[in-house]
């Protein structure tokens, strides 16, 4: 939901709370002030009507409201003995309205020339319902005047005051640590998003120094790795050709090559995988994958004829791929590679290239591998030694780069499958 | 090879520099060494050499520098770039300044060879162009091989694991080098490089057939050197 709408959201519940507590206290306060101020009128009359009645004896034979507002009986002294005025709410017919409507009546009792009379007041009442409605409608009137102020405010004013804040957003979504923009907002006068936006690019650039020096630090140790492992190859080399080595010695010197060249690979394999992740491959061009693979399997074909093991590719012509051709190339062999390595004598690789897909199945172990960890780093799936681990995980690193997907899957034969 | 092969090797590693001076001496190169920045830069600017196997990373400065340098001066002077960044900025960077080649670190001494000698044949500095091993000729450009005056037949990889070793010969190839060279970098950590076996194993019949004078020896769990015999 977005800021502006849960603050318009928010506002019109409270609103809607406020006012309507806001009404009920006022019809309740109003009524009493209405009430308050006919029983003064009907007081007021009464005083009108004895005065009335000292001097004009008609006053007292009226014994029906009729055109009037007042009647009066006599009674006997029991029942204004005691008596106390009451004031009550009654309904009368009305001719006008042609209803019963309400009445407010003053009842009370009077002396005069020694008798006693009881007088009942009456005065015409404001009509609750009437008051309900034309309450009710005023305050939807000033309900919805009110929620459009309010998100006219947000609107106009909020959007203006958030503006600082969304531009930060902005740039913070486009924002790639591989790729850092210059992270430049106009100044604010509000003192929070002028600290937010501080923040936040203090925060970057620490980021983007820290990235860079991770960067450095794995491109140094990895120069620094491989100095001494040249030289050390090297030197073995130098030994191996000049020094008439015996039988006995140069099968240890031939080992210490191996492993030595192991570590190179392995350590040249974890940079390709930092580089490929840290996005330091630019230059695409069209990758011409028909010809790649067919290359790729021809490479293979002498390690494969050695192993016994049948590559057949089944390819379309001039399937072009926008990537970059160092990548292409990394990305079939290694798959390939896979192919070959984990296969026994006697076995089979099929490669067939679509305008889809490249998949490579292999004959292997009769058991499916573990979906999951296929693709993780030096997650060695069998005990090949000359695997190290990384090839798939490469491939996966390049098929994320270009957003190809890479699934692995066994069908009595393993398949793997990269959709571009 | 003739005598006046001249080289420098500009390098910032004594064990490293040794030896690449030990190796690239046996084929009778003038080999000269700077082992910084400053003194590569007088170097290369007081004398000219036919090869420099120069370093990026150097104390004192960079190696592109070097290069920049060598352009401004207008010599033409092969440069092989060796380096343990292998970063593809570099390479380009160093290409696009008028490098020859670009050689990452770790490499096989077999390889530094080739490539030495691919950036003399290409600048036709030994006014060769074919090499010979007792009465095998071969002709690198055109992709001929000869035993005397009889054309030898060979397919792609057995005339690029011939020129490879013959390029070196007499000197211990390994089996790693040979396969990266011949079968490209990707093949790495197939396998131990057995299936080099049977291709070595075709080139020895067909010397056979043909009555070629060298052999291919091999060297227990190394690689192969090639020799007159």
């Amino acid at each position: 939901m977005k800021l502006l709408n849960y603050t318009s959201a928010w506002f019109g519940l409270i609103l809607f709370l406020v006012l309507s507590i806001w009404a009920t206290v006022f019809y309740f306060n109003m009524l009493d002030e209405i009430y308050d101020s006919m029983d003064d009128g009907l007081e007021n009359q009464k005083l009108l009507v004895i005065r009335r009645a000292e001097q004009d004896g008609e006053v007292l034979l009226r014994d029906d409201f009729d055109d009037g507002y007042y009647k009066v009986s006599q009674v006997p002294f029991e029942q204004v003995e005691n008596y106390t005025d009451v004031y009550q709410d009654t309904l009368i017919y009305t001719l006008n309205e042609e209803d019963f409507e309400p009445f407010r009546m003053l009842k009370t009792v009077f002396e005069l020339n020694g008798n006693y009379y009881h007088l009942s007041l009456i005065t015409s009442m404001v009509e609750e319902d009437d008051l309900i409605e034309d309450l009710f409608y005023a305050l939807v009137f000033l309900y919805l005047g009110l929620i459009f102020s309010v998100l006219i405010l947000n609107n106009f004013l909020l959007k203006k005051i958030w503006r600082p804040f969304y531009n930060l957003l902005d740039n913070l979504k486009t924002f790639r640590l591989d790729d850092p923009k210059p992270f430049d907002a106009k100044k604010t006068r509000i003192d929070e998003f002028q600290l937010l936006h501080d923040s936040v690019k203090k925060l970057l650039e620490k980021n983007i120094q820290t990235y860079n020096s991770q960067k450095q630090f794995i491109e140094n140790a990895s120069h620094e790795i491989q100095t001494p492992l040249a030289i050390s190859l090297n030197k073995l080399e130098l030994l191996a050709e000049n020094h008439h080595l015996d039988d006995k010695a140069l099968p240890i010197v031939a080992s210490v090559m191996d492993n030595l060249e192991r570590l190179s690979r392995l350590n040249k394999s974890l940079l390709l995988l930092s580089k490929i992740i840290n996005k330091q491959f630019p230059g695409e061009e069209q990758v011409d994958f028909s010809q790649l693979v067919t290359k790729s399997v021809d490479d293979f074909s002498d390690l494969a004829a050695h192993r016994n093991i049948s590559i057949s590719l089944n390819a379309v012509d001039g399937h072009l791929i926008r990537m970059n051709p160092d990548l292409a190339a990394v990305m079939v062999t290694n798959l390939l590679k896979n192919a070959l390595v984990h296969n026994h004598s006697g076995g089979w690789v099929d490669v067939i290239l679509t305008k889809e897909s490249l998949t490579v199945e292999n004959s292997g172990q009769a058991t499916p591998l573990n979906k999951e960890k296929i693709f993780e780093r030096l997650e060695k799936g069998s005990s090949s030694p000359q695997s190290n681990g990384l090839g798939l995980s490469i491939v996966r690193a390049i098929a994320e780069l270009y957003g190809f997907s890479i699934d692995y899957a066994f069908q009595d034969k393993h398949i793997m499958k990269l959709r571009f | 090879m003739p005598q006046d092969m001249k080289i420098l090797i500009v390098e910032d590693e004594p064990d490293m520099l040794g030896n690449m001076v030990d190796s690239l001496s046996k084929e009778n190169y003038l080999v000269e060494t700077a082992q910084d920045y400053e003194t590569a830069l007088e170097k290369v600017s007081l004398y000219s050499y036919d090869c420099i196997l120069l370093d990026i990373t150097l104390p004192g400065g960079n190696g592109l520098d070097v290069l920049q340098a060598l352009k401004k001066l207008d010599k033409t002077d092969g440069v092989i770039i060796v380096s343990a960044k292998n970063s593809l900025d570099d390479k380009v960077k160093g290409l696009n300044l008028g490098a020859d080649d670009y050689l990452p670190k770790p490499f096989h001494l077999a390889e530094l060879h080739a490539r030495v000698k691919a950036v003399f044949r290409r600048k036709k500095l030994d006014g060769k162009k074919s090499l010979v091993s007792g009465n095998v000729k071969i002709y690198p450009e055109e992709r001929l091989a000869f035993v005397g005056e009889e054309a030898l037949k060979l397919n792609r990889k057995e005339f690029d694991i011939l020129l490879y070793l013959i390029t070196n010969q007499n000197r211990l190839v390994s089996k790693t080098a040979l396969a990266e060279h011949v079968w490209g970098d990707q093949i790495d950590e197939a396998d131990s490089f057995e299936f080099i076996y049977s291709q070595i194993k075709n080139l020895r019949k067909r010397f056979k057939e043909s009555g070629a004078n060298i052999e291919i020896q091999a060297i227990y769990g190394i690689g192969y050197k090639v020799q007159p015999r």
